[in-house]
């Protein structure tokens, strides 16, 4: 059985990716040819022309007007996947289609649905308001990951990893040293991960965004919608500032940290990221830094589940790993998975 | 952020000064562990196991 769950929404790109102009990119082992139509809706379609199987990606495929020509034998398509024309015949063959994907460009994404269509429902697609909202300021990027889409989820549920990992950018060792709060709402299919640490370090990464120097309350509240939306929302505050009762948080730092997660193949992840705050708005210079800090972060995560994708991959069948009390999110959204793997 | 709610969210509490989880399901039986893998089997396990 596939370790992807299908019957689900992935992000395939982010819009600003998809101009008009052929794009392609291979999510749960599907190739998908991307392009924006001269109306500025994104289409998606099976990146293989249904003659011969040639890439319609690949040069001298081209795009004209709304319509994809075949490079290789100029099998042409519009932008819902039908078949205009096909070379030295005028008929033709009621088969020669592709099948379109449903999309929905959301929140900065573009999502696609990988599975059966008749399932489609644009309302499960999980929101991250603040990537477009004029309320915050984002920096965001992608990295390859040559891994499994599974360990970059067990190694964002479990951000004890901060402060062995990620030691001297946002990991110090209140992160690994404070208990966390599970919950998993099984109707919303959401996990839900909560360390809240009242006295920390205040890391390099926060301490230079946000000016705050010495001990801070450091606040981590994740929401994780599998299979492919992670949520991290971060609170930086002085030490002893909690937000009032009617939730006003004025001293308080506030980082919407975003991941999508979505698998390439059953080895290879595209491993989104975004960060977006909500002080400083504007400011070039706290966006470099924190684009290219978060994008350090990112790399260290990739180069080490990298090599344990190496590892777990050639190890016999049956290697026991352990768990502890850190690992409760992590299985958590493992047993979310596996349930939508089984629906599937 | 999404505080969450309804009718079955179970929730997993690492008990204050201990190694302990204790966790609780959404027919309020609690109970605790030691061992996270074990936990989920019972939660996941309910209704068995779970009259109070």
């Amino acid at each position: 059985m596939t370790s992807i769950p299908r019957d689900q929404w992935y992000v395939a790109a982010y819009g600003a990716e998809i101009g008009h102009d052929l794009f392609t990119r291979t999510v749960c082992g599907e190739s998908i040819l991307f392009w924006r139509t001269r109306d500025g809706a994104v289409t998606a379609v099976p990146d293989r022309c249904v003659h011969r199987r040639f890439p319609l990606s690949q040069a001298p495929s081209r795009l004209v007007d709304d319509q994809v020509v075949c490079g290789y034998h100029g099998f042409t398509y519009d932008a819902g996947g039908r078949c205009v024309a096909v070379p030295g015949q005028s008929r033709i063959p009621r088969t020669a289609r592709l099948l379109p994907y449903p999309v929905v460009e959301q929140d900065s994404f573009v999502w696609v649905f990988i599975g059966d269509r008749a399932k489609a429902e644009a309302s499960r697609i999980p929101r991250a308001p603040w990537l477009v909202s004029p309320d915050h300021t984002t920096v965001a990027g992608m990295e390859p990951l040559r891994a499994r889409y599974s360990l970059l989820v067990d190694n964002l549920l479990d951000l004890s990893h901060e402060t062995y990992l990620h030691g001297g950018y946002i990991g110090t060792p209140e992160v690994a040293a404070t208990p966390i709060t599970t919950a998993v709402d099984e109707q919303a299919g959401i996990v839900h991960v909560s360390r809240h640490i009242d006295d920390a370090e205040c890391p390099p990464f926060y301490a230079k965004s946000t000016g705050l120097r010495g001990r801070i309350a450091r606040w981590q509240d994740i929401e994780y919608t599998p299979p492919c939306l992670y949520l991290l929302h971060s609170r930086i505050a002085p030490v002893g500032s909690v937000p009032g009762p009617d939730g006003a948080d004025p001293d308080a730092f506030h980082v919407e940290v975003v991941y999508a997660i979505t698998p390439e193949t059953e080895h290879s992840t595209h491993d989104f990221w975004c960060v977006a705050r909500d002080f400083a708005l504007g400011d070039e210079e706290v966006s470099t830094f924190l684009a290219e800090s978060n994008r350090t972060v990112v790399l260290q995560d990739v180069e080490a589940l990298n090599v344990l994708e190496q590892v777990i991959a050639t190890e016999p069948a049956g290697c026991q790993e352990l768990s502890i009390n850190i690992d409760t999110g992590g299985l958590a959204a493992r047993r979310l998975l596996q349930r939508l793997c089984a629906a599937s | 952020m999404t505080a969450p709610s309804g009718d079955r969210v179970v929730r997993v509490h690492w008990v204050q000064g201990t190694d302990r989880l204790r966790a609780v399901c959404h027919c309020s039986a609690e109970r605790e562990f030691e061992d996270p893998v074990e936990m989920w089997e019972w939660l996941l396990g309910h209704p068995v196991g779970h009259a109070s």
